[in-house]
């Protein structure tokens, strides 16, 4: 059965479209057939990312209206031959995505792709709305600091009562955490929540730490998802989070400071 | 229009009478200083908004008239509405004010308006009526299993009785008691059609707002030796006692 995952998080600028586009990724080189959906109708942002901004013909909402068919529509990604890219429309509003279409969109995608993954836009709006509408798992992304934990609590609450699966009282959404742009020593600082505070705020189940690295902005200069980096703490972090959500048991990492001589001397904690 | 005609003679009739009961809330009235009213209703529209949101409702006028106050009942019923509430009745109303409310389209409730002069009966038991219409639908518990989030709100007819936590940005409601075995960190709001017995428990105390029937305390009001602790809470004399448990 195909599944489909929502990368979400109610605040802005927090890693969504890193975080697809880094997964997706990492399920195709898994040997699943993955589809990427940039649910961002307007600013379109992760044709960038996945480095395929100069082969976008047709769009999502082209599909929706039946201007294109979703095979026309649909870009193979230059890295890997199982992940396709559904790039979002930058000329088109919110409004161009209907329920309906988006849900006949899926259905079609379903029969041939193992995993669907949707990036959310921000806030709790109608783009937000109809990414998670019909998925099975979300991946919640979170920063920590108080109003991205709380503005993913909301997202939360939408996901456990305004989803498909919850309007039709099926088995839940199933709901993890990603912590992003993690930064231990400026937890130890005090300048940001733990990942501790983070999970009693929103007790969730964490699938994994994503570091703040300089290599995501070098991925996404390059068009390519930082996953693919596989020197880089991000790039490991995104890939451990592949794997847990695949099943595999990967104990975390990148949630301890990284000591320096003096740290390493006299101990820390 | 014969073939609707047609159809309607082989179907059964249109329309048809049942009787049923509602609970509605009711507002009892104990002064007749309509600013006062206005103030002290918004405040408590304001301990749970959604609830309220177009809230069907009744006033009583028996205490106010058993005390000889009149009231501009055209005034009340625009307070009233003019608060987002839908005024669908008056109880225990003088005669003129009864007409003033006709005239708005406002029906009369008999209720125990015949009942004015047992005035002893009524001291042992305030509001007898209120308390007896809620006992109705005050019998089911509601259970919740998984957090209530930030943004969410619950409504419970009875007890309501979450295995979760609760967190900041959340409301819950209880006609009842409330029992939260998580934290509580949102607006927790017993008794809310105005069981003053009810008591509200939770197992770690951090909420944002806690209320028994109407009597409130907010996070700032909460002392330190209560917070993050196992507490209930319940009414004595209109004050929130807060204790451990
Ligand atoms: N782990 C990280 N370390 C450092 N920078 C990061 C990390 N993750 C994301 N960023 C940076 O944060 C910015 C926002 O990232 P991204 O576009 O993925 O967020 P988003 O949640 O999709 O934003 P939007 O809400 O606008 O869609 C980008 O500049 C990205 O390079
Ligand atoms: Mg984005």
């Amino acid at each position: 059965m195909a599944r489909i995952i929502v990368v979400t998080s109610g605040k802005g600028g927090v890693g969504k479209t890193t975080t697809s586009a880094a997964i997706a990724m990492g399920l195709a080189k898994k040997g699943h057939k993955t589809a990427v959906i940039d649910f961002d109708v307007g600013l379109r942002n992760l044709d960038l990312i996945m480095g395929c901004e100069r082969r976008v013909v047709y769009d999502f909402v082209n599909v929706i209206n039946g201007e294109a068919t979703l095979n026309q529509a649909l870009i193979r990604d230059k890295n890997c031959n199982l992940l396709y890219i559904l790039p979002a429309s930058q000329t088109r509003d919110k409004d161009a995505l209907s329920q309906e279409g988006v849900g006949k969109i899926l259905d079609e995608l379903k029969k041939d792709f193992k995993y669907i993954v949707c990036d959310s836009p921000a806030g709790i709006e109608k783009g937000a709305h109809l990414a998670m509408y019909f998925a099975d798992d979300a991946f919640i992304v979170t920063n920590p600091e108080v109003s991205s934990v709380r503005d993913s609590d909301r997202m939360l609450g939408i996901l456990s009562s305004k989803s498909r699966r919850a309007e039709q009282n099926e088995e839940p959404i199933r709901e993890y955490l990603l912590l992003s742009r993690y930064s231990p020593d400026r937890v130890k600082l005090g300048e940001m929540l733990s990942v501790d505070d983070v999970q009693e705020i929103l007790s969730l189940h964490l699938l994994g730490v994503i570091p703040e690295s300089k290599s995501v902005l070098n991925a996404s200069n390059s068009g390519t998802p930082v996953i693919l980096d596989e020197k880089s703490d991000a790039g490991q972090a995104y890939a451990d989070i592949v794997a847990r959500y695949l099943g595999e048991d990967r104990p975390h990492r990148f949630i301890d400071e990284k000591k320096g001589l003096f740290g390493k001397l006299f101990g820390g904690k | 229009m014969s073939t609707d005609s047609q159809q309607n003679a082989h179907h059964s009739p249109t329309l048809e009478f049942k009787s049923s009961t509602f609970s509605v809330p009711v507002l009892v009235l104990a002064s007749n200083d309509v600013i006062t009213i206005e103030q002290q209703l918004q405040e408590k529209i304001h301990l749970a908004p959604e609830f309220f949101k177009n809230s069907p409702l009744v006033f009583d006028l028996q205490e106010l008239n058993s005390l000889d106050l009149d009231i501009d009942v055209t005034e009340l019923i625009n307070i009233i509405r003019k608060l987002g509430l839908l005024p669908i009745g008056i109880r225990g109303g003088a005669a003129q004010q009864n007409q003033q409310a006709l005239e708005l389209g406002i029906p009369i409730h008999s209720g125990y308006s015949t009942a004015v002069s047992s005035g002893t009966q009524k001291q042992q038991t305030p509001e007898p009526e209120a308390t007896t219409e809620l006992q109705v639908i005050a019998a089911t518990n509601t259970l919740i299993t998984h957090p209530v989030r930030s943004g969410q709100r619950i409504y419970a007819a009875g007890d309501l009785i979450i295995l979760a936590q609760v967190s900041a940005g959340a409301e819950i409601l209880a006609e009842g008691n409330i029992h939260v075995y998580g934290s509580l960190r949102g607006r927790a709001l017993a008794g809310v059609q105005g069981n003053t017995e009810a008591r509200i428990f939770c197992s770690d105390l951090q909420a944002e707002l806690i209320s028994i029937a109407g009597n409130y305390k907010i996070s700032e009001d909460l002392n330190g030796a209560v917070l993050n602790q196992p507490v209930q809470i319940y009414l004595q004399n209109h004050t929130l006692v807060i204790k451990d448990i």
